[in-house]
């Protein structure tokens, strides 16, 4: 009897393994042969890259190391395009958090001012997030020129939908007490929202807002890259000078890896103080 | 008593207010320091609303354009202006018709124009005729004498915009532009004999026995036609659809599997030594900050464009990411399970495939399918940078500036590509961590 058990124990025990083999097999099958594809489709090939991968930067430290004296001059003259780069940011992430924001209660189930329209609000705010920011940024510099306008519409697009998902599970944790409470003495949803639900949610929504933040100056760096301005721009147009003007480009890859680290640490500093914060009030 | 216990209460309530009237009043600041940083004032300047029009009425709509050479007096009607979608001489639309030495084509609302040897005359229903004659110079004669707001002249162009069509005479040549829904040639080009047909007759003929093309069933045409389309290039937007979901296959998986084993040395847990563990973090911290933009723009130079050069950039920029939440997610496990393998004999392989895997797999499947899903969009933007995928048919239809119905079509896959890998991670996601279906 025990034997039987411990046989088709094992045997169950052995299929389990030899499926996640085949599973595995295949997975780095599929693995290999889409590097394969994607590497014949590639100008460069992997194994011929590899052993340049560090001619560019090495290029762009030895000019950097030979013009040291040039570079907190470009910091300096670039310093404006970077000041747009990050308000390109700042003001989307800010948009998209007031819209995503309105939106993400709109679409929470025992908040919503209009319940049918739940899935309408849901629906909207997935295709606020599937669009690419760089599909609305080209369109619109085609309509309106160069500039940052373009560029913070898209990624302000983008970031109503990305802020208001996540908003809107923030929202579903809320107690909603304050709210009944509040719908007692005759509040409008306006009110109940505003006095009931938003210091609730607020220290999360503030959180992830500012993750987004870090996320969006990335985000507008390389969208002035494709054509958007900023320093994303400056970038494109100091690698394209070519060799003997590497230093330029170089101080820009620096003033832009400062900047990326600095937000990340105070962000990031902030969001801890922010859970903190909550954790201390429970 | 109570006069000192309240002060506390008055003084919260004090900040509070201050606060609710600081922050709006702060981003009001900012806003409007921002209005003037990005010059919306000389927004209103630079936006070119025609330029809007195009886009917008190209995306959803295409012209037909009724052309005639004036120096050899040939017309042809082709859609777009496109040779490779030109009618045949004897089969123009029925809104064309030859009539002697004219060419009479009629525009909605019972507008029409002729192309007549000596004049083009546009007729508009309640304004009369208006003659466009060619000889000296591009001359415009309407019926009161005066020159309407839709109509621009000067002496080598005449533009007359009308409801359902746009008439355009230089000395070179006369064209009829007439606007129609939708996207035209979509499934099968004018060479394609399924073109002429209707829903119906498509049906038919799919399921009769008799060839149209010898040798070929109608529904191998029909797919061949369709495939090979050379207006909407369907097999090389699947190609590229293709390549970036391959992008981003590449490069998340291949971050996940760099960066696991490294987060194991960078976790406080498995990592006794604190300068190596330092290290390690310090090097994700890197990656990190360099960001993905850099980081293509080194890659392409080593590796030139293409869609490895792509899935390399994310596989670098997202090995950071994953380092950091990896090792965090190790940091977190109950040591408990260790230390109970640990009593058994298990050696350290062993403690760490049956202690620790177990416990982080479903933190880490999740956080690499969201990585999946928000790379797929992410290839989009890198295609369009290392010249890839979906984002390189995306950038080029829109410097060619008229394809917009083309860049309507490319934007509509790349929104469902990207929900379609949304809820297949969300999916996959609950059905890994719960274990059910």
């Amino acid at each position: 009897m025990t034997d039987t058990i411990r046989d088709d124990y094992l045997a169950a025990a052995r299929r389990k393994r030899m499926y996640s083999g085949i599973l595995l097999i295949l997975f780095v099958a599929m693995l290999a042969g889409g590097f394969d594809l994607a590497q014949s489709r590639n100008a460069g090939g992997f194994l011929s890259g590899l052993s340049r991968i560090f001619d560019f930067p090495g290029e762009l430290l030895a000019e950097a190391f030979q013009k040291a004296g040039n570079i907190p001059g470009h910091m300096w003259t670039y310093l404006p395009s970077l000041i747009e780069t990050i308000n390109i940011a700042a003001v989307a992430t800010l948009f998209g958090a007031l819209i995503g924001g309105a939106l993400s209660l709109l679409a929470t189930r025992g908040l919503a001012r209009w319940p049918a329209l739940i899935p309408v609000f849901r629906r909207l705010l997935d295709i606020c997030r599937a669009v690419p920011e760089v599909v609305i940024a080209l369109a619109l510099i085609f309509a309106m020129g160069g500039g940052p306008v373009p560029a913070m519409v898209a990624i302000a697009f983008h970031t109503i939908g990305a802020l208001g998902k996540l908003f809107s599970e923030v929202n579903e944790n809320a107690d909603l007490k304050p709210v009944e409470g509040l719908s007692s003495v005759g509040a409008s949803w306006s009110q109940r929202m505003w006095l009931g639900i938003l210091p609730q949610v607020a220290p999360n929504w503030l959180s992830y807002a500012l993750l987004r933040f870090e996320i969006n100056v990335r985000a507008s760096a390389i969208l002035g890259f494709v054509g958007a301005g900023g320093i994303g721009y400056e970038l494109k147009n100091a690698i394209s000078w070519g060799q003997g003007r590497f230093d330029a480009a170089a101080s820009i890859f620096l003033l832009l890896f400062l900047t990326i680290v600095a937000i990340d640490q105070l962000s990031s500093r902030w969001r801890n103080s922010l859970i903190e914060g909550e954790h201390g009030r429970h | 008593m109570a006069v000192t216990d309240l002060a506390p209460i008055h003084r919260g309530f004090a900040k509070k207010r201050f606060k609710s009237f600081a922050i709006p009043a702060g981003i009001l600041i900012y806003l409007t320091y921002a209005f003037f940083a990005f010059d919306i004032p000389g927004l209103a300047q630079r936006f070119r609303s025609d330029n809007a029009m195009i886009m917008i009425s190209g995306a959803w709509s295409y012209k037909t354009h009724v052309t005639q050479d004036n120096r050899r007096n040939a017309v042809s009607v082709s859609i777009e202006g496109e040779r490779r979608a030109t009618y045949e001489d004897n089969d123009w639309p029925e809104w064309v018709a030859r009539d002697g030495a004219s060419t009479a084509i009629a525009l909605p609302h019972d507008q029409s124009v002729r192309f007549d040897p000596d004049a083009v005359r546009v007729t508009v229903p309640d304004y009369g005729t208006i003659t466009v004659t060619n000889t000296d110079g591009v001359q415009v004669q309407t019926p009161d004498g005066t020159l309407p707001a839709w109509i621009t002249a000067s002496n080598t162009r005449a533009d007359i915009r009308l409801d359902g069509g746009r008439i355009s005479v230089t000395r070179a040549r006369s064209e009829v532009f007439r606007y129609f829904p939708g996207w035209e040639l979509f499934f099968f080009t004018l060479s394609s004999p399924f073109h002429d047909m209707s829903w119906g007759q498509i049906a038919a003929s799919a399921v009769s026995s008799e060839q149209i093309r010898p040798g070929m069933s109608n529904i191998a045409a029909m797919a061949s036609d369709f495939w090979n389309n050379d207006m909407w290039r369907h097999k090389d937007v699947v190609w590229a659809l293709f390549e970036t979901l391959l992008m981003a296959f590449l490069g998340t998986i291949g971050a996940a599997l760099i960066s696991f084993p490294l987060a194991f040395l960078a976790a406080k847990n498995f990592m006794p030594v604190a300068p190596a563990r330092f290290g390690i973090r310090r090097v994700f911290d890197f990656v990190r900050g360099v960001d993905a933009l850099i980081w293509t723009i080194i890659l392409s130079r080593a590796f030139g464009p293409g869609p490895m050069t792509g899935a390399l950039a994310i596989l670098i920029t997202d090995t950071g990411s994953f380092g950091k939440l990896f090792s965090e997610s190790l940091e977190n496990i109950d040591e408990k399970q260790v230390d109970g393998l640990r009593s058994t004999g298990a050696n350290a392989l062993q403690r760490g495939r049956f202690g620790v895997i177990p416990q982080v797999a479903p933190v880490i499947l999740s956080q690499v399918l969201y990585f999946l899903e928000s790379n797929t969009r992410g290839a989009t933007v890198i295609g369009a940078m290392v010249g890839g995928g979906i984002g390189l048919l995306l950038t080029q239809a829109i410097q060619t500036q008229k394809d917009w119905e083309n860049v309507a079509y490319y934007i509509v896959l790349i929104v469902l590509l990207v929900m379609a890998m949304d809820s297949l991670s969300g999916w996959l996601r609950r059905k890994l961590i719960r274990g059910d279906g």
